[in-house]
């Protein structure tokens, strides 16, 4: 307008970013995927918080959900399946000030990558994580998961499947040191977008479960988990996350649960009829592994130099 | 220096002046936990102080506490301390200090001694309690004298008792004393080497190791009739003596790398040992990860966002890596990656040597990932090739990889001490602003060069991805986009190789033979070709340090012989069983891609017995060859 260029207004004195300066290209999830909201959630977040696109990193392994870093105008790494957090770990080892987020999927985390999930939880450095959890494989075109419910027909389980589902939230408290463990929905976008502050907000491993619908897929769960609203809890209390009244107005239960109280934390987590939409549990002293990392880089060529000479002389004949 | 030290006691027997000797091979065999590797670690300290040239080889056991007095826990390790400089562990020992009658068959079925060997025994099994001891001990002395062995009895646990309540801590510093004497070494360096290693512990322990060092050396000048003087070339260089993990370690610290990230492995993990204790007072850190993948991964993610980072492994974990790897190359992540290898395929031998991961190296990752290796030949080597492995992984945006063995990590070398050079060291993390015309892969079409954009440099926004992609680092859907994208990261090899010299022979530039070597045989088969050299056979050597790209030249060089053949410790088909023919048989690692290079017929010798190549194995290896 008026042929000058927006970012010239904005430049001084300090640069203002918004959802422009955050998105890029064209998201290529299908139409109806839980995908766009968390998207649209994160472009969001990060206008709010001013985050500097050239200080972010989203980092992802294969799957669907992993092709969220390309549609983020920050710096990503869109690496292997299931290996997304040694990645990000690294990352956030050397380079603390930089914001970490990782994007993964239920195969990519909880199968194939479990392992590694496992380890990231008990090292809670500072990231924040969304396991975008729809119950199927979707890119290699339908295929069980280990988060797929009993009797789930997929191409490899053409008669249903017949194990019970692994719980995302009951694993992740399971292990030492995890320091904050939520759930949300994509269907609720307002609630998932407090979820996603809180969970940046937070100093630590901060993982976030979200439910997930997968139109092509598995489209008659999604449509039963969006409208059974009598299962849907909300966990409210004042340490909890806080949404405004017109969201918590949505749920049609709500359950007070204080989010230090790790044993109550797990009992909710194995509750199979009832699906508990908030903060399951937070620790804000629990260690963080990139606090060691922080402490012992940055020296200068002069103390390298001396340190090796040391070295030398303890070998020295 | 050729008198011997006056002692004050009388000698029993006649101890005439010291035998002048250009080298000598010693082992200490032993229990695991008998201290026999401390002993040797510190008499080759003492020799290389002293100006001797100095190699060692650890003996190890599978197990930390196998089984006590059996050949599979033969535990210890061999010196070999000459005048000149040592390169290699030599042939048959010369002499061998054996703390029961056991362990010396570990050693005698890999043919580490011969009659010229004499064995001091430790004789206190004669008059054990138990009878089945006793039997097996006389057994044993009978068999080695029947071998030619020249056994020499000694009463070492009766002699360290003297000085000591428990023998079993101790003996080594008294056999440590034996040796002081034997290879006229002076007492005042033992006391200064026992003062060295002890420091951390309380005078006491000090002291008590010092009177075992004196008894040692007063027992074998009152009662051994033999003594040896290997003299010394003295030089005013600066010399240090260490083995290649922890020259792979300096190195690192050198280099200015600042993130280790690695898992357990065996024989790897003594470099990151050092390393966690020298990165307190240089900046760093060792990541020791849950997993050998989420090493490389973490590996990666450090680099990606920082400094390259470097990753140490042995075959097992390198095979865990492959995915990771592959993703540097197509990425073009740089990172320095170090195999310690060992014995294999799978669990293998993990405490023994082999050239074994070549082609897995080479070859190892799904589709074409083009990548630089290294193979390092010394333990000087193994300090220097670090530095410049980050560089060239800086400069050329790559994995670099660096292959070492069990014979170097394990192995001491003095070599002269590094003159340090503020450009080894990595400079700061690049943060200041990306230019906007410049793309994420905005390769050369010459060089396929391209610069990186890190993490908070304002501007250089783009999403790395293991996918085919473009230079915007974009996902990549036209087919000429990988075919040129390979070919682009294929032409930074190329333009590496294009700065490389071609290999130096070793002796005449042409021949009857010519024998290829890398990595850590480089002593040995020098040694033995310069032997058969002199015995006037026509044969040479060449020994190569890049194995991708490979140097330039090498076809030129075999042209000029009439016969080809590579020595490597991996496993070929030998010609000798009918079984394998011209049309089915197996070459060894290098040999492969030797042939595959230069369309020449090279020839292979190779074994898996988990040793490192003698002098005389590579002579009867080219009299062999070359009487066919």
């Amino acid at each position: 307008m008026y042929g000058l260029k927006s970012d010239i207004a904005l430049d001084s004195p300090s640069k203002y970013y918004s959802i422009e300066n955050y998105s890029k290209g064209v998201a290529r999830w299908c139409p109806g995927c839980g995908d766009h909201a968390v998207l649209t959630n994160m472009q969001k977040l990060l206008r709010e918080k001013q985050l500097d696109p050239a200080k972010t990193v989203f980092v992802s392994g294969i799957g669907c959900s992993s092709r969220f870093p390309h549609y983020m105008d920050t710096y990503g790494f869109h690496g292997l399946h299931g290996r997304a957090f040694p990645v990000a770990e690294g990352i956030k080892f050397r380079r603390p000030d930089l914001d970490v987020f990782v994007v993964t999927g239920d195969g990519d985390c909880c199968s194939i990558g479990a392992g590694a999930w496992i380890h990231a939880i008990r090292y809670n450095m500072n990231m924040t994580v969304l396991l975008l959890n729809n119950e199927i494989y979707g890119l290699t075109k339908k295929q069980a998961s280990p988060t797929s419910r009993i009797g789930t027909i997929s191409n490899t389980t053409p008669d249903g499947s017949i194990l019970p589902p692994l719980s995302p939230i009951q694993t992740t408290l399971g292990v030492a040191n995890a320091s904050f463990v939520a759930q949300t929905a994509d269907w609720n976008p307002a609630h998932m977008y407090e979820t996603i502050k809180a969970a940046y907000e937070h100093k630590g491993f901060s993982f976030i479960h979200i439910l997930q619908r997968c139109p092509i897929f598995q489209g008659a769960l999604a449509d039963e988990q969006v409208s059974n609203k009598d299962a849907m809890v909300y966990l409210n209390h004042d340490n909890g996350i806080q949404v405004d009244e017109a969201i918590a107005k949505t749920f049609k239960n709500e359950l007070s649960h204080d989010p230090t109280d790790l044993s109550t934390a797990r009992n909710l987590a194995m509750d199979t009829e009832k699906v508990y939409m908030g903060l399951f549990y937070q620790n804000k002293n629990a260690p963080c592994y990139d606090d060691y990392g922080a402490s012992n880089i940055g020296f200068t060529v002069e103390q390298k130099e001396e340190a090796l000479n040391m070295e030398l002389d303890k070998y020295a004949i | 220096m050729n008198d011997t030290i006056e002692t004050k006691e009388k000698p029993m027997k006649k101890t005439s002046k010291a035998i002048k000797i250009d080298e000598s091979i010693v082992e200490i065999v032993s229990d695991s936990g008998e201290g026999a590797q401390k002993c040797g670690v510190s008499f080759a300290a003492i020799s290389a102080k002293m100006g001797n040239g100095v190699w060692t080889v650890e003996i190890i056991p599978a197990e930390i506490q196998p089984p006590a007095r059996s050949r599979e826990g033969a535990s210890g390790i061999r010196i070999r301390i000459g005048t000149k400089e040592i390169t290699n562990s030599g042939n048959e020992a010369n002499l061998v200090i054996a703390l029961n009658e056991q362990v010396p068959y570990g050693r005698l079925d890999q043919k580490a001694y011969n009659k010229n060997t004499t064995m001091l025994l430790e004789c206190k099994w004669a008059t054990d309690a138990s009878d089945k001891i006793q039997n097996q001990y006389a057994e044993a002395l009978a068999d080695f004298k029947s071998r030619g062995i020249n056994v020499i009895e000694i009463p070492m646990e009766v002699e360290c008792l003297k000085i000591v309540k428990n023998a079993r801590k101790g003996k080594n510093m008294f056999v440590l004393g034996m040796l002081c004497y034997i290879y006229n070494r002076g007492l005042d360096k033992g006391e200064t080497q026992i003062k060295n290693i002890f420091r951390k512990k309380s005078d006491a322990i000090i002291n008590s190791n010092i009177e075992l060092l004196n008894a040692g050396y007063k027992w074998a000048s009152t009662n051994l009739d033999f003594q040896y003087d290997i003299p010394v070339v003295n030089s005013d260089k600066d010399m240090v003596v260490m083995n290649g993990n922890e020259a792979i370690a300096l190195g690192v610290l050198a280099s200015g790398m600042e993130v280790c990230s690695m898992y357990p492995i065996t024989p790897a993990t003594s470099a990151s040992h050092l390393l966690a204790d020298i990165f307190k007072n240089s900046g760093g850190l060792v990541h020791q990860a849950e997993d050998e993948i989420a090493a490389v991964g973490f590996a990666i993610g450090s680099s990606y966002a920082g400094k390259t980072a470097v990753t140490i492994t042995s075959g097992p974990g390198m095979a865990l890596k492959t995915e990771f790897l592959g993703l540097a190359s197509m990425a073009e992540v740089p990172l320095v990656v170090v195999n310690v290898q060992r014995g294999g395929p799978s669990t293998g031998l993990p405490t023994k040597v082999e050239q074994g991961d070549l082609l897995s190296t080479l070859y190892g990752q799904p589709g074409d990932a083009p990548k630089i290796v290294m193979a390092v030949s010394t333990i000087e080597e193994c300090f220097h090739f670090v530095i410049l492995a980050r560089k060239l992984a800086e400069s050329f945006r790559t994995p670099v990889y660096i292959l070492t063995d069990t014979n170097l990590a394990t192995g001491q070398q003095p070599y002269l001490r590094p003159d340090i050079k503020k450009d080894w060291f990595a400079p700061p993390i690049d943060q200041s602003p990306w230019k906007g015309d410049v793309r994420p892969y905005e390769w050369d079409d010459l060089t396929g060069l391209s610069k990186r954009a890190i993490p908070g440099q304002p501007g250089g926004q783009h999403t790395l991805t293991g996918l085919a992609h473009t230079r915007e680092a974009h996902v990549s859907y036209h087919p000429n986009e990988n075919q040129d994208s390979s070919e682009l990261r294929s032409r930074k090899i190329a333009a590496f190789q294009k700065t490389l010299k071609p290999p130096t022979v070793n002796g005449d530039e042409k021949g009857d033979l010519l024998i290829v070597g890398w990595g850590s045989t480089l002593g040995a088969i020098n040694e033995g070709v310069e032997i058969a050299q002199k015995e006037g056979i026509k044969v040479s050597s060449l020994h190569l340090r890049f194995l991708s790209p490979m140097e330039p030249g090498i076809k030129e060089i075999f042209k000029n012989f009439k016969q080809v053949m590579t020595i490597e410790i991996n496993y070929s088909d030998s010609i000798n069983n009918p079984q394998f023919t011209e049309d089915n048989r197996r070459y060894s690692q290098l040999s492969w891609m030797l042939r595959a290079h230069t369309l020449t017929d090279v020839d292979c010798y190779s074994n898996v017995e988990g040793q490192p190549l003698s002098p005389n194995r590579i002579v009867d290896v080219i009299k062999n060859k070359l009487s066919k």
